[in-house]
Parts: C-alpha cells; sequence; structure tokens
C-alpha cells in the first residue's frame, strides 16, 4: 500500500513496508543522498530532518508515522536561498569531512527556529549530533554568530 | 601483518639510486593525461594543471578528500607559483590511473627517510629523481593520502614546481608570439605582460605553451613573494558540503542498482560453518544470499530490506582458535612479553641502559587500548561487474591503489577494472591501502550477481567490529636522575606487532638512551590511526616525562625546557603554548593545567590543557591552548582547523576511547558504547602557528598525539592521579 509523504513541499506515494525507516526511503526510494546514514539507532544525527519543524533522527523513524506531514530534508532546506545556518557555516568555514553537517544544520536550524538567542547551556544541551572531525568549536563560533546578527538587527 | 609503513614506501627504497631518464612529464605523457582526464576545450600543460581556452585553471588532485582542505591548500600552491588569477582556479580528483600516480609522496617520504630535501639532490638529477620517483609510484600504484603528507609532499614537490613550470612554458608561448625574450615578460592575475604593455591571457596561450617541456626545477618564488601560500582562502569543497549535493561513497547512484548488507565472523578469521538462506527466502525485495568465507551478504533491492534480512539470518562461524581471546589475556601476555620475554634492541645513545647500573631507578608502565576509527560515513563501496569488466565507486585513501587491489581480488587486469574515487565522510587511517575489507566484500558480491550494480554498507556494529584497530601497546620506561634532577639515562621498552618506531626516540636532551622491543602477536587486526605511532608514543613519553619532574620536584615547563635548550623549534613552540595560556597562573580549586608536546610528520606541536575535577570526581576539559610549528602553515585557517579537529578527536580517545575484545570479538557495537566526544564537552581551544624555517610538516595528523598527555597531566595537577593506562573513563577519580 503506498504511503503518502510530503517531502520539501512535494507530495510523494511511496509503496514500501509501513515501517521502513524514513532515511532509507528518503535516500533509496526518493534519491535524497545529502541526509546521511551514520548509526542506524538515532545515536549521532547524521540523518536529522525536519518533521513538521522539529528536527527528527530519521533513521529511526518509521515512515508510515511521518505520514501527510511536512518533512525537509537538506536538500530542501536551502533550495530557494541558502538558510542563514548554512550561509554562517560557509563563513565560519565549519564543515571537514562534511558528513555530519547535513544533520548538524537541520539540527541547529529547528533548534534556532524556536531559541532564536540560546544560552550555552541551551545549545549544549540541544545539538548532541556527533561530528568525528571535531567542528565542536567552529559550531559554536557560527550558532553565536547567528544569534547576535538577529540581536543586531533586532536592535536596529 | 604488513608493516604500517610499507604503504608508504612499498618498493620505494630502491630509488635510493637515481635512475637518470627523461624529464618530468614529457610531452606524450601530457597528451595522453589531456586524452584521458581533458573536457573539450582544456588541456595538460603539466603534471597535474589543465588549463581550458576561457582560462579556467584546474588543479588534478592526487588525493582523496577525507575533509582536511588540501584540494583547495594544494590549489593555493600551484596557482601562486603560476600567477593564477584565483577566482579562475578550480580543483577535481585525479582519475584513478597509472599516468596519475603521485611520484611527489614517494619522493617525500624516500627523502625523509634519508633525512634529505629536494634542495639536497643536484638539480640536473631533479628532473631524474623526480622521473624515478614518478615510476616507482606507478609501479607500487601509489596515489595514496596518507601520512599527513599531501601539503609537505604533493604541494612542494609537485605543485609547486607544477605550476612554476607551467607559468614558464606560457610565457615561452608568449615570446615565441611577440618573437621576443622571455625575460621580456613578467605574469600577474593570469596573464603574461610584456614590457612593452601587450599582454595574454593564459587561456590564449594554453595550446601553444603545450609544444614546450615543463622544466623539472623551475625558479620557485620565495616565502616574500608569496600571494596565495601563506592566506586562508576559503575552502573550494565547502559550499557543497553544507547544502546535502557532495556525493560520497555511499551516495553512488546507478540505474537498477541493488544494495547489500554483511554479517561478518564475530571473531576475526573466523569461516563460515552453517547457515539456513530458508529464513529470508521469502523476504521482499531478497535477490541473493552470497556465502563467502568468513561472512556472508545479503542482496536486496533496497539497503533496509538487505539489512533487515541479514539480521534473521543466523550464520555461524567457527573460531578459528580464537574463541577464548579476551581483553585481559591480550593486556597479560603485553605485560608478560614486556618483563619476561625477549627484548629485542632498537637504539641506543651514550651507553644505553648500562646508565641505570647503580643509579636509583624510576620505572612506570603506561598501556593504551585498541582504537576504533568510527568514520562517520561507514565503511561502504558500489561494484558492477560485468562482461570481464569491474567498475568499483568510494571513498578511499588511495584512489589508484585501490584499482588495483579490486583488480587483483577481482583476478583482472588493470584495464578492466575502472575505480571511481569518492569523497570520504573521514578517514583517519580507515580506508588506507592493506585496509580495504569492505572493497573485498564489495567485489566478490558484485562477481555472486553479474550484470548488478550492488552497493554494499558496513552498517555501524559491522564497522566497529570489523575495523584495523589501533593497537593495544604496552611500554616500560625507566630512568635516572642526575643531580639537577634531569635524567641520565632513558630505557623504554614497548610492545609491537610492527617493525621498531623511531617515533619512540625521544628529542629531549638525554645523553644515555635505549629502546626495545617486544614482539606481541594478536589475531586482532591493527592499522594506522590518525598520527599512527606517535598516538601511543606522545602519550607515554610525555606522561613519563612529567612524572619525572614530578620526582625531581620541578615545573613540568621548567623541567622540559632545561631538556629543550639544544630544540629551538621545539622550545619555541613549547614557549608559546605556555605563553598563550598562562602557564603558572592561579586556577580555582580543583582545575589543572598540563602539557603535552609531539613531534609528528614534520610538526611540532604543544598543546596545554586545563581541566577541572569536580567533586563528584567527574573530568572537565575547560580549555586547551595549542601552539604549532609547521614550518610554515599554507592555509592558517585550515591548518588551525585541523589543530582543533585534533583536540577533539585526541579528547575523545583519551577520555572515552576503548575497543575491548571477549570470546575473541569486539564487545563495542555503536556510538553508545563507542563515546564521542560532543558540543557540550568540547573545551575552548585557541591555536598559535609558530613559524621557522623548517621544512613545511603535516597538518592532519600531528596535532592528535600531545592531547592525551596534556589531559591526563592536567589531571594530575588537578587532583594528583596519575592515569598510567587510558582511557581515562576507566579511574575513579577524586579531588585532593
Amino acid at each position: 500500500m503506498a504511503i503518502r509523504l510530503k517531502v520539501n513541499g512535494t507530495i510523494q506515494d511511496v509503496d514500501v513496508e509501513p515501517d521502513a525507516p524514513l532515511l532509507w526511503v528518503l535516500r533509496d526510494e526518493l534519491g535524497l543522498t545529502g541526509t546521511k546514514f551514520g548509526c542506524g539507532i538515532a545515536a549521532c544525527g547524521a540523518c536529522t530532518v525536519h518533521v513538521n519543524g522539529k528536527a527528527v533522527r530519521s533513521c529511526g523513524v518509521s515512515v508510515e508515522s511521518v505520514a501527510n506531514r511536512e518533512i525537509t530534508t537538506i536538500e530542501g532546506l536551502g533550495a530557494k536561498a541558502l538558510n542563514p545556518v548554512q550561509q554562517a557555516w560557509i563563513e565560519h568555514q565549519v564543515p571537514q569531512c562534511g558528513y555530519c553537517q547535513s544533520g548538524m544544520i537541520m539540527a541547529v536550524s529547528a533548534f534556532l527556529a524556536t531559541n532564536p538567542n540560546p544560552t550555552e547551556e541551551q545549545l549544549d544541551g540541544a545539538i548532541t549530533n556527533i561530528c568525528r572531525c571535531g567542528t565542536y568549536a567552529r559550531i559554536r563560533d557560527a550558532v553565536h554568530s547567528l544569534s547576535t546578527a538577529k540581536q543586531a538587527k533586532g536592535a536596529s | 601483518m604488513i608493516s604500517r609503513r610499507k604503504f608508504l614506501i612499498g618498493t620505494a627504497t630502491a630509488a635510493g639510486a637515481l635512475i637518470v631518464g627523461y624529464g618530468l612529464w614529457p610531452s606524450r605523457r601530457l597528451a595522453r593525461a589531456t586524452l584521458l582526464d581533458a573536457k573539450s576545450g582544456e588541456r595538460f600543460v603539466a603534471n597535474w594543471i589543465k588549463i581550458a581556452d576561457d582560462g579556467t585553471i584546474t588543479v588534478v588532485i592526487p588525493h582523496c578528500d577525507m575533509g582536511t582542505g588540501i584540494f583547495t591548500s594544494l590549489s593555493q600552491m600551484a596557482a601562486d607559483e603560476l600567477d593564477a588569477d584565483w577566482s579562475r582556479v578550480r580543483s577535481e580528483t585525479a582519475p584513478a590511473d597509472p599516468l596519475f600516480a603521485n611520484g611527489s609522496i614517494v619522493e617525500g617520504f624516500v627523502l625523509e627517510m634519508r633525512k634529505m630535501t629536494r634542495d639536497s639532490i643536484p638539480s640536473v638529477l631533479q628532473g631524474a629523481a623526480g622521473n624515478t620517483f614518478r615510476t616507482l609510484a606507478e609501479y607500487a600504484d601509489v596515489q595514496v593520502t596518507g601520512g599527513s603528507s599531501a601539503v609537505r609532499m604533493t604541494g612542494v614537490y609537485g605543485m609547486r614546481v607544477a605550476g612554476a613550470a607551467v607559468r614558464e612554458m606560457l610565457i615561452k608561448a608568449a615570446a615565441a608570439r611577440m618573437n621576443v625574450q622571455p625575460n621580456e615578460f613578467h605574469t600577474e592575475m593570469s596573464r603574461v605582460i610584456h614590457t612593452s604593455g601587450k599582454s595574454f591571457g593564459y587561456g590564449e596561450l594554453a595550446a601553444e605553451a603545450v609544444n614546450y617541456s615543463p622544466s623539472s626545477n623551475p625558479e620557485l618564488k620565495s616565502k616574500s613573494d608569496f600571494k596565495f601560500i601563506g592566506e586562508s582562502v576559503a575552502r573550494f569543497d565547502i559550499p557543497s558540503k553544507v547544502n546535502g549535493s557532495t556525493k560520497y561513497g555511499v551516495d553512488t547512484q546507478l540505474p537498477d542498482m541493488c544494495y547489500a548488507a554483511i554479517r561478518i565472523s564475530p571473531v576475526f578469521g573466523g569461516k563460515l560453518t552453517l547457515l539456513n538462506e530458508e529464513s529470508v527466502a521469502h523476504v521482499r525485495g531478497v535477490k541473493k544470499v552470497v556465502k563467502l568465507d568468513d561472512a556472508v551478504v545479503v542482496v536486496a533491492d533496497r539497503f533496509w530490506r538487505a539489512s533487515n534480512a541479514v539480521g534473521k539470518l543466523e550464520p555461524v562461524f567457527d573460531h578459528g582458535g580464537n574463541g577464548a581471546v579476551t581483553s585481559k589475556t591480550i593486556r597479560d601476555r603485553h605485560s608478560s612479553a614486556l618483563q619476561h620475554g625477549k627484548i629485542k634492541q632498537d637504539m641506543k645513545t651514550g651507553s644505553g641502559a648500562d646508565a641505570l647500573n647503580n643509579a636509583a631507578i624510576i620505572e612506570r608502565f603506561y598501556n593504551v587500548p585498541y582504537l576504533a576509527h568510527a568514520p562517520m560515513e561507514p565503511a561502504n563501496a558500489t561494484a558492477l561487474y560485468e562482461d570481464g569488466r569491474l567498475e568499483v565507486w568510494s571513498g578511499t585513501q588511495d584512489g589508484l591503489g585501490s584499482r588495483a587491489f579490486c583488480a587483483k581480488t577481482a583476478g583482472l587486469k588493470l584495464n578492466k577494472v575502472t575505480f571511481n574515487l569518492m569523497p570520504s565522510g573521514g578517514g583517519f587511517g580507515r580506508r588506507i591501502p592493506g585496509y580495504w575489507n569492505f572493497l573485498t566484500y564489495a567485489v566478490k558480491t558484485a562477481m555472486a550477481v553479474p550484470g548488478v550494480p550492488v552497493k554494499l554498507i558496513f552498517d555501524r556494529q559491522q564497522e566497529m567490529q570489523h575495523d584495523y584497530y589501533r593497537p593495544n601497546v604496552t611500554s616500560r620506561f625507566r630512568a635516572a636522575l642526575g643531580q639537577d634532577g634531569l635524567p641520565t639515562a632513558w630505557v623504554h621498552d614497548y610492545t609491537t606487532d610492527d617493525a621498531p618506531n623511531p617515533e619512540a626516540h625521544i628529542f629531549y636532551s638525554v645523553p644515555n638512551q635505549a629502546y626495545g622491543t617486544a614482539r606481541v602477536d594478536v589475531h586482532v587486526p591493527t592499522g594506522p590511526w590518525r598520527s599512527v605511532e606517535t598516538s601511543w608514543h606522545g602519550f607515554f613519553i610525555e606522561s613519563f616525562v612529567d612524572e619525572l619532574a614530578h620526582e625531581a620536584k620541578r615545573d613540568p615547563f621548567d623541567y622540559r625546557r632545561a631538556l629543550l635548550q639544544s630544540k629551538p623549534r621545539h622550545l619555541g613552540t613549547l614557549n608559546l603554548a605556555a605563553e598563550k595560556a598562562g602557564w603558572g597562573s592561579p586556577l580555582p580549586a580543583g582545575r589543572g593545567r598540563g602539557i603535552g608536546i609531539s613531534e609528528c610528520f614534520g610538526t611540532i606541536v604543544a598543546h596545554i590543557a586545563e581541566v577541572e575535577v569536580n567533586g563528584k570526581g567527574q573530568v572537565k576539559v575547560h580549555r586547551f591552548t595549542t601552539a604549532a610549528d609547521p614550518g610554515f602553515a599554507v592555509n592558517p585557517d585550515g591548518f588551525k582547523a585541523q589543530m582543533q579537529s585534533a583536540v577533539v578527536f585526541g579528547l575523545t580517545a583519551a577520555l572515552y576511547g576503548e575497543i575491548t575484545i571477549d570470546k575473541g570479538a569486539v564487545v563495542q557495537e555503536n556510538f553508545p558504547d563507542y563515546q564521542m566526544l560532543r558540543l557540550a564537552e568540547c573545551p575552548a581551544i585557541e591555536v598559535y602557528v609558530h613559524e621557522s624555517d623548517a621544512p613545511l610538516g603535516g597538518a592532519g595528523e600531528p596535532g592528535v598525539p600531545p592531547v592525551a598527555p596534556a589531559l591526563t597531566n592536567a589531571i594530575f595537577a588537578a587532583c594528583g592521579t596519575r592515569i598510567r593506562e587510558l582511557p581515562v573513563k576507566n579511574h575513579p577519580l577524586t579531588r585532593l
């Protein structure tokens, strides 16, 4: 039976088992390979996407559970123009191997959407994705540049 | 096992005899390269450099991109010598073809072994020598990325020379056009400019420039003339890494492809003895169950189906005689080998171990555990076998080497095999030649389903349990101190499954030194792990020297300084780190600072860690202050990024890293039980570059070794507990 997905604003019907992991449906059925496989048990965050605006680790959710919801992947995030998080990532030269960064950017963009000026503790608590290249110091700088930019804009 | 050095030098020792031959990349070679790898309207003008009619300069990189930024730094080196317009410079991966074998790497490692630089080869022989190295690289299929060698070898011996040679050829072409002398021209922003003011774009001259042979010893710029080298140029690869468009090996997509999941014998070397294929016969999408000697593979139309199916199979493997091995039995063998086994003497200075006689001996043992590489992209490869030909897509640390390896695995000639080198989601040594189980399994699987492209992916458990691990190493130090508290004798014996490690030898000034190894072979496969031998010797040496300072009741910084008086680079680097860290300034209760300094692949790195041990015995790493001397940083921001990366990689290993063995197999399965440092635990990291006139050193690895000792020495300063066995998590800590 087909399952109806809404990915990056496009409705797509997929003929897969209801318990198929969203990650693999995105990658192998829909060809959206920007979302990465890292651990398969929702421990690393490389597969993070947005479901109705919230960050979700897609390897750990069934495709059935997200049917008819708004799914956004890294390909959709900056499709029209780069998202500010993506811009900050370029400005701060964050990625190294880059493999975790799709998930990292999805996690950070969802977090900043609800908490645009986070404290250090809030950021630490919210962003638990693994980056094996150790880009954390730059991630921190990039996030703070965004909150400062927003503050500056708000003040003017 | 294969010596970890073999991947780098292979047959290269033969290069001691410099054969006189033709110059680097003669014209016919350029023509072949152009035929193989140039688009319409572009051509190779020298090795690694293509220029198109529209002026686009493409630097062809004989390395893999695993995240260190080398495609950009190497392009900076070529473009600087070329006086290029940076906005017209691109880079791409070299084809995995013998034509693009990387002689510069062989040259670099051979010269390094002989403690030589390129300047020590007479200029008239440089072309011949370069040619010899290239021939050796072809012979040994070398296109490796490892040993932190890209910038300091490919960049120094390859890219700069090629860039300068192309510049000379472009000038000759312009001179011929105007029928004047070449010395009437200068170059700037991709233009050749005559004293009269008339100028030509590189694009318009390129087709004529190929009529001249590239010089193998063109005039190179002096440091003061660098325009791009030494600048923090933005990396080429980052824009496509923030929008998900970079295609890693695991992202390979082909029409009608299948996917494969694997279960390898949990005990290394175990053989498949029993398999009930019926359990998956009717699972949706399953195409084939492939039985291999030591593994079983399920091929299906989707990866999650293959993965589910392989989980349902309950293959039985034998233990190959290693079913009773545990971490404890391994550790006992290492300890026993050191204390009761035969010690093979390595290097000795002064009177060596005899200097311990009649002295009060300080003896200490240290141990480091097995470690997995755990790159974020698990090992994978896509392969298609059809009509006696094989094509493979994968991220490895050697494209040409991978092609030769796949050919050998398939029993095919090299010209029947194509290898597409993809960017890697982290390498750290996991993808180095000799450690390619994923290629073996992918090729064998593809050959079992001819005509079907199949992507084999290790799931995280297979990746964790079938890696080639940083070895477990046990170490024994003995020292005697003189009246001033400085060591008069330094005797270091350690276990190994490889050749003696030159990385054990200290840069500290101690008159009598002796080194020895005790051989221990275990069935657990080992391999190079970011910074290789220095990853353990850095910890051992810097822990022991800290203990000696403590025994001598001297400040660990002053103690090291006293031992480095004849080493200005080391001393300068350490001084810089100490100054920036505020060494000696007061800290709140429960905090301490620790030093680690190592030399690795030509770069000296000093870290000063500042840690807190709280009332519950938990360690919080607050700050790392890093000073590094790579001679000169080609891309300072990129170099700093590698140091920041090394701190996190080193802390992850030192705090948590441990692969344990039970019943002959790896216990850890995934990230919860092989813990990674995350954002919340990442300290503030400040990086300072200490410049010197030394030849360029590496960037990717040298920051790792001094991290662990800086941390454990800081823990000692904070709470008085000396950690001699990693990881830190295994030690209960109490605050003083």
